[in-house]
């Protein structure tokens, strides 16, 4: 196949990770990165999500001032600034996470969006800080307050300083709770690691989206270093969903709906 | 003097130290039999032993203390606990029906003050381990630990914690028993506690397993102790794709005392009698009672809710980041 029809065919078409179907590229942004045929999620970059749970020419960002800095002067096979300027470069993202206010279906909310895309949503001071501010504006504005994970975990570049920030997270959750606000957690694929087991897992509402990959340690380290045989759909929503640690999982296509139901339950 | 070779494993370079160790004590125990000579070559080898030993355990690398901080000798939370508190009742369980053997919990009294305690237990011994899952918890653990604050909290009792693990238990039960939310509620459970908490990371500090019971108003770190995001091991196969790089790993990720005291992690250093505690056990609780109660005495003038925010704002300040 000559080079040009490849590629106006990667243009037209894409194909199902999951099912291997091909879907022309206007049926797949019409269902919102879903698969019409075995209703498998894409995963989506955290501007398409913004665009997808916020009003349109609602939203305000916030903390796009926070930066990322090198504190360890890491470098494993790249050095660490190397490592965050491409990621910036290739995603136009200053960080793993958005943060800002908008409304949902004319209900306002503070909302963090995580994006996998840079450096794999990990999550180091930057992002840390930009969420425990948010969280602290909220409690301060008396708005409710919601963040979608993807996220590997702890930014391990920035050693044990990413590690706090889910203790800095948990404490700013804290006060906001105690104060009697809303927190809706969703977890989108991949959400693991340490936001798994700080923020993502303290939301007064948690959502998941469909067959999403949730859990707390890789599972390839827990089939290598435990032998151990898994249950078929293991650290999947479902399987959380099963033993009682998600209230629901919500097609992408309701997604919105029901969070502006939940929100508006609650005013 | 010889010095040195210190790039041999730290095990080698212990085992000639033993029997150096125990060639003085067999010389000593003789002085008091035999002549002059004898308790002359005594001394010499004794002060060479101390020497040898300073040498040995100044300036280790961030991956030799790692082996210093997972010493099979190395005084667990049991250990301290034993020397510590004037007296103890253990309390089990978290009520939700389980009672992890990695977490050691209970109620003891150290001077004129009731504290509750906890600390994560390694086994002193393989079949120990086994039974106490080398120091992992399990969900039921962070439960266990969450309970017994709570109970601090109710009667207004300190809370003590010992942090040595490496890691929060991973696995197909802890997944299904929620080991992920089982740590967030902890974090955030213990920024609501109106008392006094003081954690003492004794050996290894691994993790979110470690953090969920590391939220102290002030955090002490042995000086061969190591706290960590992930295991050297577990980083190396993550960010170079190759387990063997754990060196590079505990070097590069600053896993030592005094880089995390600058990094502002940790509040104070506590300094291991000729820079091990295995050899010292009754020396090193001595020093961490007076530590313990230096501390206790401070937070005496801070009322609830100052003890509340002192937390908040301790760990509010973590992290460094560009602001422009």
């Amino acid at each position: 196949m000559p080079n040009g029809t490849k590629l106006a065919k990667s243009f037209l078409w894409k194909k199902c990770d999951s099912c291997n179907i091909l879907i022309s590229k206007f049926d797949f942004y019409k269902h919102d990165k879903v698969c019409p045929e075995c209703n498998y999620h894409f995963p989506m970059y955290s501007s398409e999500r913004i665009n997808h749970i916020i009003d349109l020419k609602s939203w305000i960002p916030l903390y796009n001032n926070l930066l990322s800095g090198d504190p360890l002067g890491f470098c494993d096979k790249k050095p660490y600034i190397t490592r965050l300027a491409e990621n910036q470069k290739i995603t136009g993202l200053d960080e793993a996470v958005q943060t800002g206010i908008g409304r949902i279906n004319n209900i306002s909310a503070s909302v963090a969006v995580m994006d996998f895309n840079f450096m794999g949503g990990s999550m180091g001071s930057a992002v840390g800080e930009k969420i425990t501010r948010l969280v602290e504006f909220s409690t301060k504005e008396e708005l409710p307050i919601v963040i979608i994970s993807a996220s590997g975990g702890a930014r391990m570049q920035e050693g044990i300083l990413s590690l706090m920030q889910m203790a800095k997270i948990s404490a700013a959750l804290e006060r906001l709770q105690s104060k009697g606000l809303l927190y809706i957690s969703i977890l989108s694929s991949p959400t693991t690691g340490g936001v798994f087991a700080s923020f993502a897992m303290l939301g007064d509402i948690i959502l998941a989206e469909p067959k999403a990959v949730v859990g707390f340690a890789g599972k390839r380290v827990v089939e290598q270093t435990l032998n151990e045989k898994l249950p078929p759909n293991f650290q999947s929503a479902e399987y959380l969903l099963d033993n009682g640690f998600v209230d629901l999982i919500v097609k992408r296509k309701q997604l919105k709906k029901t969070i502006h139901m939940i929100l508006d339950l609650h005013n | 003097m010889k010095m040195l070779d210190k790039t041999l494993p730290l095990e080698e370079l212990e085992s000639s130290l033993t029997k150096t160790e125990s060639k003085a004590y067999y010389l000593s125990k003789l002085v008091y039999r035999h002549d002059k000579v004898v308790n002359n070559k005594a001394h010499i080898l004794q002060r060479k032993l101390l020497n040898l030993k300073k040498q040995l355990f100044y300036g280790l690398t961030s991956y030799q203390k790692l082996c210093v901080a997972r010493h099979k000798r190395r005084p667990t939370t049991l250990d301290y606990i034993e020397y510590l508190l004037d007296s103890w009742i253990e309390l089990h369980g978290d009520r939700r029906g389980s009672d992890d053997p990695a977490i050691i919990t209970g109620i003891g009294r150290i001077g004129r003050r009731s504290v509750v305690v906890l600390g994560q237990q390694k086994g002193r011994n393989t079949k120990e381990n086994v039974l106490r899952n080398f120091g992992m918890s399990s969900p039921g653990g962070y439960r266990k630990a969450l309970r017994v604050m709570e109970h601090a909290n109710k009667f207004k009792l300190p809370i003590l914690t010992f942090i040595d693990t490496p890691g929060a238990l991973a696995g197909v039960s802890a997944e299904k028993s929620g080991q992920a939310e089982a740590i967030a509620t902890n974090l955030k459970k213990m920024f609501s506690f109106e008392v006094p908490i003081i954690s003492t990371i004794i050996g290894e500090g691994g993790s979110g397993g470690a953090l969920g019971i590391c939220i102290g108003n002030y955090v002490m770190m042995f000086e061969n102790s190591i706290y960590t995001v992930a295991t050297p091991e577990a980083c190396s196969s993550i960010l170079w794709k190759d387990s063997t790089k754990a060196a590079d790993a505990a070097e590069a990720l600053k896993v030592r005392a005094e880089d995390l005291l600058t990094l502002k992690i940790i509040d104070e250093i506590i300094p291991e009698p000729f820079g091990v505690a295995h050899d010292y056990p009754l020396l090193m609780v001595r020093i961490l009672k007076n530590k313990i109660r230096d501390q206790l005495d401070f937070f005496d003038t801070f009322s609830p809710s100052e003890l509340k925010h002192h937390r908040y704002l301790k760990f509010r300040k973590l992290g460094l980041y560009y602001d422009c």
